[in-house]
């Protein structure tokens, strides 16, 4: 999992079947001093982030575990919303 | 699995249900000399791991899933599996602490 902030939304009218009704959020991946790092990537939301915010995410096949597992073709999900930047906490 | 310092962690109320009353945990990866490098991820703690610990993180997802919350089939792909006592390096002269 990786510390990220939403920095956009996308909006698909035309996607698979098994997305719909999701939304999907351009997040920019931070390091542990929430620094960026990398490219922008998008994400799958499972627990309602919106833009501003700083989430966190998981990659690969667990990714679409929150939704159909079988059917959801996902390989990039935010799992959880981090209360704020006061709550990373770090040495 | 990859070597890792914890060097802290996050506090997120609003998240996936799999990972409710775990610990998500900011782990740096090191060498084997225990030297810091680039690469940081979050993980949840299966071990009741503290921040400055030497841990062992596994980045698959059935593993991580099994260790963390017991069962498989989470949207997790990092676990801490276990801290790391000491290393021993053929190499080195000193070990870490």
């Amino acid at each position: 999992m990786q510390i990220a902030r939403v920095i956009g939304t996308v909006v698909s009218t035309i996607k698979n079947h098994t997305l719909d009704g999701r939304k999907f959020l351009i997040v920019q991946t931070l390091d542990a001093e929430l620094n960026p790092k990398g490219k922008p990537t998008i994400a799958l939301d499972a627990v309602g982030a919106g833009v501003g915010e700083l989430v966190f995410w998981c990659r690969g096949k667990e990714a679409s575990f929150p939704f159909k597992r079988d059917e959801t073709p996902t390989d990039c999900t935010i799992v959880g919303i981090i209360d704020s930047d006061a709550h990373v906490y770090r040495k | 699995m990859l070597l890792a310092r914890v060097i802290g962690n996050v506090v997120a109320t609003q998240k996936n249900q799999r990972y409710e009353g775990a610990r998500v945990m900011i782990c740096r990866q090191i060498t084997p000399e225990g030297e810091d490098m680039e690469y940081t991820c979050l993980a949840l703690d299966s071990v009741s791991a503290g921040e400055g610990d030497i841990v062992i993180v596994a980045q698959e997802g059935w593993s991580a899933s099994t260790a963390a919350t017991g069962r498989p089939g989470a949207a997790i792909d990092s676990a801490i599996v276990g801290v790391v006592d000491y290393i021993d390096l053929l190499a080195a002269e000193n070990g870490i602490k």
